[in-house]
């Protein structure tokens, strides 16, 4: 037992902490420093190649590693679950890379990296939220120029982005665009937020945590400094809504999270749960439930009924 | 051609161009070019292909540095400036405020990817227009304008005809008043008989608008129809300028004698 666990240390130990070499996680907090330090703006950084896929959070994993320290606490979520494959594989990689703690719970957690969701819970002070960005540049599906697009926000030309939501309304009558939704960081710099959805824009007006943003491809890091201003656009005859829905959570009776559509057979049987497993599942916990308590989807993966 | 009666004094001239000049290169795009434009005015800039007419437009609008020289545009926001010593900001945002460019291929002007109706908006969105309701009435009202079904506003431009896609281009770079218009062969690709509806409706709006224009054409009708003055353009320099109808019924230099004995007559 014990030479295996010293044969685990010997092996990990091959690596630096957390996985990114020194001059690396230097390089990475710098570029962070900025991003802070000009919020909103997309600072370049030198991505490196990382042992998952583009596309699997490598920019996130970066920030992450730059940014974790032994003493912290890590929460990983993926569409808002903390138990999908990519979460588990990167909370596990951080896990064994730079032997932090884990957990699923938000209040806990001091650094929560995510794809495509901001917890139910509001963040708190202290508290690091590091978003896995695919498209840092919220105009490129209207300019395809890197050199116009820079030029526009240095000089803050945004009207372009107005032109995105006009063909929305013209095309369904309001503004449909329900993820990514490009947000005015303190006024000035036009910011995507990755493709959280846009009930999640509100939490990052005034947020008490920083929110960082990795893009491993495209090499780009940005941030939003706790209490900072994060407006959504919208015209002033369409103002900005969230999405609403007409059920409530399945299993926990939420009405006010952001609801995952689950497809249950091919007899059109269909629930809505909480996409936050973790705030459904606090919930639970307390007592809380809904219309479909007890369903095999509320067992978590050690296969306790919550 | 109803021009001020000669007592009043000549108002100051919207765009004075002094001395311009671009190389590429030893190779010349346009050399020593000086004209004034005023309010009101169109100017028709013709020559041969690589006699630097285009060259001369694209420097004039901000698009290309020229080598040396001066294009001073009396502009609201500044008065009188000399267009390549302003900051880019300040030129992009003339650009956007009181300038027009009207490409030879609407595929340049326009973004072939968001609905046409989008495209004669967005001057107005860049201009800081975040009403809705209001740009899609300028919108539609522009597109009726310019004689397109206002049915389509939703299409995307290559659902229109190459001369659908030309009026949709004016009709958003026309829809934030500006007081400039550039065009680069506004009637380039198309059919004779497109062409002419095309030609009539563009001067009806200069007209109306009273716009200053600086169109480039290698087609001497188009000339004859739209420019107040030509400017006869040879091997980067210009050769001959004056009235439109001056300088084609009575050409002095010998290049424009040829230009305009080349026109086929039918």
């Amino acid at each position: 037992m014990s030479t295996l666990a010293d044969a685990s240390n010997r092996e990990t130990s091959l690596y630096n902490f957390a996985y990114l070499d020194e001059q690396t996680k230097r390089m990475i907090r710098r570029a962070i420093l900025k991003a802070i330090a000009i919020p909103g703006y997309q600072v370049p950084f030198g991505s490196r190649e990382m042992p998952v896929p583009y596309g699997w959070g490598t920019g996130g994993i970066q920030v992450t590693a730059a940014v974790i320290g032994p003493d912290d606490v890590f929460k990983c979520i993926d569409q808002g679950a903390d138990d999908t494959t990519n979460a588990v594989s990167i909370r596990r990689f951080f896990a064994r890379v730079a032997d932090v703690r884990t957990t699923e719970a938000t209040d806990e957690a001091t650094i929560i990296q995510s794809r495509h969701r901001i917890p139910e819970r509001p963040l708190e002070n202290g508290q690091i939220m590091v978003f896995q960005v695919p498209q840092p540049e919220p105009l490129r599906g209207l300019e395809p120029r890197e050199t116009e697009t820079r030029a526009m926000h240095a000089y803050e030309e945004y009207g372009l982005q107005y032109v995105s939501l006009y063909e929305n309304v013209s095309a369904y009558g309001r503004i449909a665009a329900t993820a990514g939704y490009p947000v005015m960081i303190d006024e000035r710099y036009l910011m995507s937020p990755s493709p959280i959805p846009k009930f999640d824009n509100p939490k990052m007006d005034m947020s008490p945590a920083l929110l960082l943003f990795g893009a491993g491809r495209e090499k780009r890091i940005y941030a939003v400094p706790p209490y900072t201003r994060v407006r959504s656009l919208d015209f002033e005859d369409y103002p900005f809504e969230t999405q609403t829905w007409e059920d409530a959570c399945a299993l926990c009776g939420a009405k006010d999270s952001y609801l995952d559509e689950v497809v249950l057979d091919d007899d059109d049987h269909r629930m809505f749960v909480c996409s936050d497993s973790s705030h459904c599942a606090t919930r639970r916990d307390a007592g809380f439930t809904g219309p479909m308590s007890g369903h095999e989807l509320a067992r978590g993966e050690d296969g306790d009924t919550a | 051609m109803n021009r001020e009666p000669e007592n009043v004094p000549e108002p100051a001239p919207l765009l004075q161009v002094d001395g311009l000049t671009r190389m590429f290169g030893h190779v010349t795009g346009c050399r020593d070019v000086s004209f004034e434009l005023h309010p009101g005015e169109i100017l028709g800039v013709v020559g041969e292909s690589g006699s630097g007419k285009t060259t001369l437009l694209r420097c004039l609008s901000g698009k290309l540095t020229p080598t040396a020289g001066a294009a001073v545009f009396d502009s609201r926001r500044h008065g009188p400036v000399n267009v390549f010593e302003l900051s880019e900001q300040d030129r992009r945002r003339l650009q956007r405020e009181e300038w027009g460019f009207v490409h030879q291929n609407p595929r340049d002007g326009l973004r072939m990817r968001v609905s046409g109706g989008a495209n004669v908006a967005e001057p107005l969105m860049n201009l800081g227009d975040r009403h809705y309701g209001r740009m899609r009435q300028a919108t539609v009202d522009w597109l009726s304008r310019v004689e397109l079904d206002i049915g389509r506003v939703d299409d995307k431009p290559r659902n229109f005809s190459g001369g659908m896609q030309q009026r949709i281009q004016i009709a958003r770079n026309l829809i934030h008043a500006p007081r400039l218009v550039f065009m680069d062969e506004p009637t380039g690709g198309l059919d004779v008989s497109v062409q002419a509806r095309l030609l009539d409706l563009l001067r009806e709006l200069v007209r109306d608008l009273d716009l200053s224009a600086i169109i480039v054409t290698h087609d001497m009708g188009v000339a004859r129809l739209m420019a107040d003055r030509l400017l006869v353009m040879k091997d980067g320099c210009v050769v001959e300028t004056g009235l439109t109808d001056q300088v084609l019924d009575d050409a002095h230099h010998a290049y424009t004698q040829l230009l305009v004995s080349s026109v086929l007559q039918i």
